[in-house]
């Protein structure tokens, strides 16, 4: 049985399929970000806050965040098993830092720690970090 | 859990690229499944076994149970 001709594995992708559903995730994460910008940027710049525009540009976030879970459940389903447990562990990892994370940053406010009132941006940027370091430790481990 | 999949690779001078191949995994999991790092499911157990012609249990070794019996 030969089957060196029909080599087409790398590394992190099991087969042509996989690099297809994770360029599509990547541009669903893209159209996401900018409908993100135009929410917050063009109620600012472009139309000046007029509600009809600013419900039109959050409907197209929302329309475009749907699309972006879609595409990430499809890219899931793709996956193989390690590949999958190593994505599955990092989700787990970084709901449970951004949830503990999160509420003792909340009460930081609260309890007088911090005298401005705490950003979802810096929630957003740990857990991107925790996801990101969960899956190279992942990848690691399994080298 | 060991595995006897290195030594039947060899044996047909596959590659870890090709047993991936024609597990359709990744070289990582295929390569990750070889070392014993990680365990793979039944339905992949199975598809390794029908790949080698192989009873399940002449591939992968659950080394609590040999513990037991000795």
């Amino acid at each position: 049985m030969n089957m060196n001709n029909n080599n087409k594995h790398s590394e992190t992708t099991s087969n042509p399929h996989n690099n297809t559903h994770l360029l599509q995730l990547i541009l669903w994460t893209l159209a996401w970000l900018v409908s993100t910008a135009l929410v917050r940027f063009g109620a600012e710049y472009i139309w000046d806050y007029q509600p009809t525009y600013s419900i039109y540009a959050l409907v197209l976030h929302l329309t475009m965040g749907v699309g972006l879970i879609v595409a990430n459940v499809k890219h899931l389903s793709k996956l193989d098993e390690l590949q999958r447990k190593i994505t599955m562990d990092a989700m787990g990892i970084t709901l449970g830092v951004g949830l503990i994370a999160g509420i003792a940053y909340e009460q930081l406010e609260d309890i007088k720690l911090i005298s401005y009132e705490p950003q979802i941006d810096h929630l957003i940027m740990l857990m991107a970090i925790t996801y990101i370091m969960s899956i190279f430790i992942g990848n690691r481990k399994y080298k | 859990m060991k595995n006897r999949l290195k030594v039947l690779r060899a044996e047909r001078d596959w590659t870890q690229a090709d047993l991936a191949n024609a597990l359709d995994v990744s070289r990582q999991t295929a390569n990750a499944i070889e070392k014993g790092k990680f365990d793979p499911s039944l339905p992949l157990a199975f598809k390794i076994a029908r790949l080698f012609t192989l009873p399940i249990e002449e591939i992968f070794f659950d080394e609590e149970a040999t513990f037991i019996s000795k």
